[in-house]
């Protein structure tokens, strides 16, 4: 297992290479650079354009600077905001704590109410009560996040004053409550039906017919038999949400006005302070690598017939 | 039959399924018993009702669509149909234990075979959880399985189907129930297989005096194993009566058929190429059972009242009972 683990995060450094690259030819083509933008709403002289152009290096062919890049980020280094005057590398540590923060809170709010909501559907199966939750889940996986989190504020912000409207405060709990659960409700809702439809496979198997012939009581069989074999199924399904959840923060940050990667990308897009966009990018995908190789090795751990070499 | 001896007693049991296709009458009417120290064979086609019949009296009929409608089920005299779930499940595994058809699926995946059968021991015996291994690993010893002490630290995909087969009968006779279930748990095996299975099955079966209910549609299989058959067709008991009247004098054209369509070794030799004997047709739709003799259809001997005449269990004696208008006829003459 531990020659697997090495192997595969040696297998992150094609992955990023290759991402790298796409991402850095996109980003060059896109219409604009950061020199005609520093200016916003004023013209600037093309003489200053110049100077800021070259100073950037942005006046270089495009393998040139690719080249530079790629030197760069081996030495672990991503170089310099174009707008901020402030290295890739330090921008990122500040933001990446809130970030996490959010979508770890997000992620554990849709495992602690999507499972146990999934297996209580799934156990009442044809109720009404199982039909409710599901229309919950439904609506949860259906409602854009902008929109929710509009909604949120709104009552309980403007009209309730029990949560700030936005911000980060000093980073205390109460700042984070309305964004958290913005960012959650979509995963809860998808790991509520994928939870549900999960059980119902697996009460269907051969081997819950044995347990029940040897006389275990439901709620035994449903903790013992049910659940470990219906977590091998969730899992992949948790795995996956949680590593969107790190993209979709990019929505919710800028909706609560939240200091961290998300917010900071959008931001960068529109002035096309590239470093900085190429630097949260990388970060994102490097989250998503480690996620899924996390998820991979658990597996190993629930599963005895999964078994890595 | 002796009334003191009887262990299992089911009396018109019904049960039937309730879908979007209308009801099927799985099992309609069946009334048999099982003596104590008995092996009993239920024999018939896929689809007659043989499993249902198991898993009504184990209670686990598949839900909702499966309802006992009617019948009774006595286990020493008590009618386990009136118990309430929890009681049900005192009973199961304790008293009542049930084999299962596929090995391959029938054990959790997750979870050590030693645990599988200690939670079985800890469900219904007052041990510690020490013990309850010891015992897990001892019955995997009587089940004959090597090295037991490690086997049961593996998982069942480190098994073979004969030895997860082994495993279930280990579990299944862990609790020494009076009455061991058996839904066809050869079928899915290797012929040598089956026949290690069958042998290790029936010693047991006197080592630990349990009755046995085996569900099987392999004739070769019931011959080796039973004193008592019962052959099913549509739900129903169309014949009963010990091994040897049965296959020496079947009186039920289908259970006639069913002992000709055996391949006997050596026919060949004896009287020449010969076909196989076969039963034309197929096993009647259980939502569309009309009136009169279900398996007239596929009868040589059908007459026009088999299609319209509902047809009681004759007794002809010894206990050997049938289902056939023939007989009836024959024995009132």
């Amino acid at each position: 297992m531990l020659a697997y683990t090495v192997r595969r995060l040696l297998q992150f450094i094609p992955t990023i290479i290759g991402i790298s690259l796409i991402m850095f030819c996109l980003l060059n083509v896109l219409p604009g650079n950061a020199a005609l933008m520093a200016g916003g709403k004023r013209e600037l002289s093309p003489e200053l354009i110049e100077k800021m152009k070259k100073d950037w290096g942005l006046d270089k062919p495009l393998y040139v600077r690719y080249l530079i890049y790629m030197k760069d980020l081996a030495h672990g280094d991503l170089g310099q905001s174009f707008l901020r005057q402030e290295k890739v590398n330090d921008l990122l540590a500040s933001r990446i704590w809130p970030t996490l923060r959010l979508a770890v809170s997000a992620m554990v709010i849709a495992l602690t109410i999507g499972i146990p909501l999934g297996f209580f559907s799934a156990l009442r199966q044809g109720t009404w009560g199982d039909s409710a939750s599901m229309i919950v889940a439904v609506s949860g996986v259906a409602m854009p996040q902008f929109w929710l989190g509009l909604l949120l504020m709104l009552l309980f912000s403007a009209k309730m004053n029990w949560f700030p409207t936005s911000g980060y405060g000093d980073g205390d709990f109460i700042h984070l409550v309305l964004p958290a659960i913005t960012l959650g409700l979509g995963s809860m809702a998808l790991l509520a039906r994928t939870t549900r439809a999960a059980v119902l496979e697996v009460l269907e198997e051969d081997f819950i017919r044995t347990a029940r012939s040897k006389g275990l009581s439901r709620f035994l069989i449903n903790r013992r038999h049910v659940f470990q074999n219906t977590l091998v199924l969730i899992l992949t399904t948790a795995g996956l949400q949680f590593g969107s959840l790190i993209g979709q923060t990019v929505i919710v940050e800028k909706l609560f006005s939240w200091p961290g990667l998300g917010s900071l990308l959008v931001d960068s897009i529109f002035l096309r302070d590239i470093p900085v966009v190429q630097g949260g990018i990388l970060m994102i995908i490097l989250a998503f690598l480690i996620v899924n190789l996390v998820v991979d090795l658990l597996y190993c751990v629930i599963d005895p017939r999964i078994k890595y070499q | 039959m002796n009334h003191d001896d009887v262990l299992l007693n089911v009396r018109g049991l019904k049960t039937y399924f309730y879908t979007l296709d209308g009801i099927a009458k799985a099992v309609d009417g069946m009334s048999f018993y099982l003596d104590k120290g008995e092996t009993l064979a239920i024999v018939g086609e896929s689809g007659c009702g043989k499993s249902i019949t198991a898993l009504s009296i184990m209670g686990l009929v598949p839900q909702p669509a499966g309802k006992i409608v009617n019948g009774k089920i006595y286990l020493n005299n008590d009618d386990i149909l009136e118990y309430p779930e929890s009681k049900m499940q005192d009973i199961r595994g304790d008293k009542i234990a049930m084999i299962f058809q596929e090995p391959m699926t029938s054990l959790n995946p997750l979870m050590t075979v030693g645990s599988q059968i200690s939670e079985m021991i800890l469900r219904h015996r007052r041990v510690t959880k020490k013990e309850s291994w010891e015992r897990s690993v001892s019955m995997l010893e009587k089940v004959q399985i090597p090295s037991p002490g490690r086997r049961a630290k593996d998982y069942p995909h480190q098994l073979s189907g004969g030895m997860r087969q082994r495993v279930m009968i280990a579990i299944a006779l862990s609790c020494n129930p009076q009455i061991l279930i058996a839904d066809e748990p050869t079928t899915a095996l290797d012929v040598t297989i089956q026949a290690q299975i069958l042998d290790l099955m029936l010693r047991l079966k006197q080592d630990y005096e349990t009755s046995i209910l085996m569900i099987t549609h392999d004739l070769g299989v019931v011959a080796e194993v039973a004193q008592r058959i019962i052959v099913m067709y549509a739900g129903k008991i169309i014949e009963e009566g010990n091994v040897f009247s049965i296959f020496e004098n079947p009186r039920h054209p289908y259970t006639k058929a069913l002992l000709k369509s055996i391949p006997k070794f050596g026919n060949r030799t004896e009287h020449g190429r010969e076909p196989l004997q076969e039963i034309t047709g197929i096993v009647p739709n259980l939502y569309k059972l009309g009136s009169g003799c279900s398996f007239c259809p596929r009868c040589k001997e059908a007459m026009d009242i088999c299609k319209i005449k509902d047809v009681g269990l004759t007794d002809l004696g010894n206990g050997h009972r049938v289902r056939c208008l023939l007989c009836k006829s024959k024995r009132e003459e």
